[in-house]
């Protein structure tokens, strides 16, 4: 299951840390940030409850960019 | 400007107002330093806190971390010994001043190029009960009646029921002329109504309507990265701590070994330069500059009704070498037409009734032209025992006669003797129980920008171009020399096209800056759109399988469109290796330069954010494509 989601963040740098720390949480078999857009496409794992996995996602992208914000 | 924006401005002049107060004020000692610190947080304190925070995440190399240490460390040089504080702020200000200016020229650029691909309807408007109501139109079911009122634009793709118009395509094929639109045409979203009301009968869904479609692979093509994307994202990786710890050596090594030699370690110095090396770690500048000018290269790009599906096809586009073309649809216009009926002994219209009856089952759009020729309905009873008699042609009994529709081949194989045309085309051969019955030329009319196409694209260094087509080696022949196409193969089945791809990518000599772009209309050469190294389906608007199929989508049918889509792509790359090589070569100059202590902090500043600023305005560049067009 893939959804795309809008996101806040600064700099790409940043974005692409985000997109790496996204990309390692359990429940996500990939990710892509598109900083021009300020999306964010999450590809979910078979099974996994996607809004439950956000919020792990947002917690894991908040710890190497401490103000970013996603609209889940 | 946003909220944030607005917030930081603000902490800008607060702080710089301060900074110049305390300056003409003379205090010293440590109210001096407890003075300075106010503009110092008010302008820094965020900074701070998101570098307390990366150390607690453990993310100790980002950017607020690096200034965080480069300002206390310029303040603790300044407490100890020169008391000057501007130093230390001045730093952050114009770090934050940079952020800020980077910050609002990335919104600005994002808007300008969402504001470009300006497609996406907003509304539908419904008839309900006698009276209209706007709907979202994400809801609207397939075969419900929308109405497209002048000025507004198609929502959704569909037929229209009802009402006559001129549409504007611009935004979609970046063609200005308006099309004529009547009822029965089909629609397709994103054009604008520009004069009569249409009422529509949609035939898709919102999200597989053309405009939808458009966007989202607009939108997503910055995830197919090139290859300068990947070099940079791999640079920015080893740069950054590269960097530092290279400031941790300036910082301690040559102290030290100053120290054993009995020399001054002059710690503030080395600790000055490390300092400064930390504020040009950041890799913003190149992390940003490379995928906006490839975002703002497919926005210009799709402005111009060509879309490319991703970064990487820029790259591949600006060095195609070779340009392979299908004919029919790409070169021609795809449309047979009859063009002469020779050596029958019957009426011309009595001749084309018997083609057009015998070829009736068929799709082919040799009788398609046949049945248009002919021009009425036809009574399907009056045929019967059609055989295809598969390359060859069709037999039939129309009206109780034996009619016999083909070619040479055909006529050879039933014994009849036939005449041949001295015109190019294809030539269908007639004959009615057993009888040569003359024959009808169709053929294909070459579009009349395709010679000055390939004109262009010869002038803009395509060494190459080569024709391909299922058509004879006459026709073949005919069209290429007539457009100055270098070379053709004729008489191929849809399998062997692929074959040709293949010889002519092995016959490449340098595979990896040479590439070979296939011209098709994506009909059915999807194989040979893959294999290609860029596949380019033309006049695809509305073909799902085209967009599907190709790398390149040109929306209008105008072989012109290429050369533009190749310049396009040159100047966005010529663009991408400007901002590497600018960004990575000022970066190395300030840290030789912060190393032999010729740098200051307010140069190392400037090698962070004043390099990210000129880069972003460079990559927009690639925005403006519109003189690639004429």
């Amino acid at each position: 299951m893939k959804k795309t989601y809008s996101i806040e963040v600064d700099c790409a740098n940043c974005a692409s840390k985000m997109e790496d720390a996204a990309k390692k949480t359990t429940g996500v078999a990939d990710c892509n940030i598109n900083f021009m857009t300020l999306k964010m496409k999450v590809e979910f794992e078979e099974g996994a409850d996607p809004s439950s996995v956000m919020e792990n996602v947002l917690k894991n992208c908040r710890k190497v960019e401490s103000d970013c914000e996603i609209d889940f | 400007m946003n909220k944030k924006q607005k917030k930081m401005l603000t902490k800008i002049l607060v702080s710089t107002a301060l900074m110049i107060l305390l300056h003409f004020m003379p205090i010293t000692g440590i109210l001096r330093f407890i003075l300075y610190m106010i503009p110092y947080l008010i302008i820094g304190y965020d900074v701070l806190i998101k570098a307390g925070k990366g150390i607690i995440n453990r993310q100790p190399f980002d950017e607020c971390f690096l200034m965080a240490i480069a300002t206390l460390g310029a303040i603790a040089v300044a407490l100890s010994r020169s008391g000057d504080y501007t130093e230390a702020i001045a730093v952050m200000l114009f770090y934050q001043t940079g952020e800020w200016f980077q910050s609002y020229a990335v919104g600005k650029s994002r808007k300008n190029i969402s504001g470009l691909m300006d497609i996406r309807p907003d509304y539908a408007n419904i008839e309900s009960n006698g009276h209209v109501e706007r709907v979202d139109p994400d809801g609207v079911e397939i075969g419900s009646i929308i109405i497209v009122n002048p000025g507004e634009k198609i929502p959704i793709d569909g037929i229209v029921t009802d009402g006559n118009s001129t549409l504007n395509t611009s935004a979609l094929t970046g063609e200005s002329l308006p099309r004529d639109i009547v009822k029965g045409d089909d629609v397709i979203s994103g054009c604008i109504n520009m004069s009569g009301v249409l009422k529509i009968k949609t035939t898709k869904k919102f999200e597989e309507s053309t405009a939808s479609k458009i966007l989202d692979l607009v939108e997503n093509a910055s995830s197919r990265k090139s290859k300068s994307e990947n070099f940079i994202t791999k640079f920015a990786r080893i740069y950054t701590p590269a960097v530092v710890f290279s400031a941790l050596f300036l910082a301690f090594i040559p102290p030290i070994i100053q120290i054993l030699i009995g020399d001054v370690p002059m710690w503030g110095d080395w600790i000055y330069r490390a300092l400064t090396f930390l504020v040009i770690s950041c890799p913003c500048a190149l992390v940003i500059s490379i995928p906006l000018s490839f975002f703002a290269g497919i926005g210009g790009a799709s402005k111009a009704g060509i879309l490319v599906k991703g970064s990487n096809f820029i790259e591949l586009l600006s060095k195609t070498d070779t340009i392979v073309f299908d004919k029919t649809g790409t070169l021609t216009q795809g449309v047979f037409s009859v063009n002469g009926i020779h050596h029958n002994p019957l009426e011309d219209h009595e001749l084309l009734r018997y083609a057009a009856y015998a070829e009736s089952a068929s799709s082919h759009p040799i009788s398609k032209s046949l049945q248009a020729a002919y021009g009425e309905a036809l009574n399907l009873s009056r045929v019967s025992d059609i055989k295809e008699i598969s390359g060859n042609g069709v037999t039939a009994i129309v009206d109780g006669k034996s009619i016999a529709v083909g070619n040479e081949k055909l006529m050879d194989s039933l014994g009849i003797q036939s005449i041949r045309c001295h015109l190019f085309g294809t030539i269908v051969h007639i004959a009615i129980d057993g009888e040569y019955s003359g024959h009808i030329l169709i053929s294909d009319i070459v579009k009349p920008t395709a010679k000055e196409a390939i004109r262009l694209l010869k002038n803009h260094g395509v060494r190459k171009t080569v024709m391909l087509t299922g058509d004879s080696a006459t026709v073949a022949s005919e069209v290429a020399s007539d457009l100055g196409i270098d070379e053709f193969k004729a008489e191929l089945l849809p399998g062997d096209k692929v074959d040709e791809i293949e010889n002519i990518l092995s016959s490449v000599t340098n595979p990896s800056n040479n590439k070979v772009a296939f011209v098709g209309d994506g009909v059915n050469d999807a194989p040979v759109l893959s294999r290609a190294d860029i596949g380019i389906a033309m006049g695809a608007l509305g073909s799902d399988a085209a967009i599907e199929a190709a790398d390149v989508v040109l929306m209008d049918d105008n072989p012109k469109q290429i050369a533009s889509a190749i310049r396009i792509s040159r100047k966005c790359m010529r663009i991408v290796h400007e901002n590497i090589v600018f960004a990575i070569g000022v970066k190395f100059a300030c840290l030789i330069l912060s190393a032999f202590g010729l740098a200051n902090m307010w140069l190392a500043v400037f090698a962070d954010v004043g390099v990210m600023i000129i880069a972003v305005i460079n990559a927009i560049r690639a925005l403006f494509t519109k003189k690639f067009t004429e």
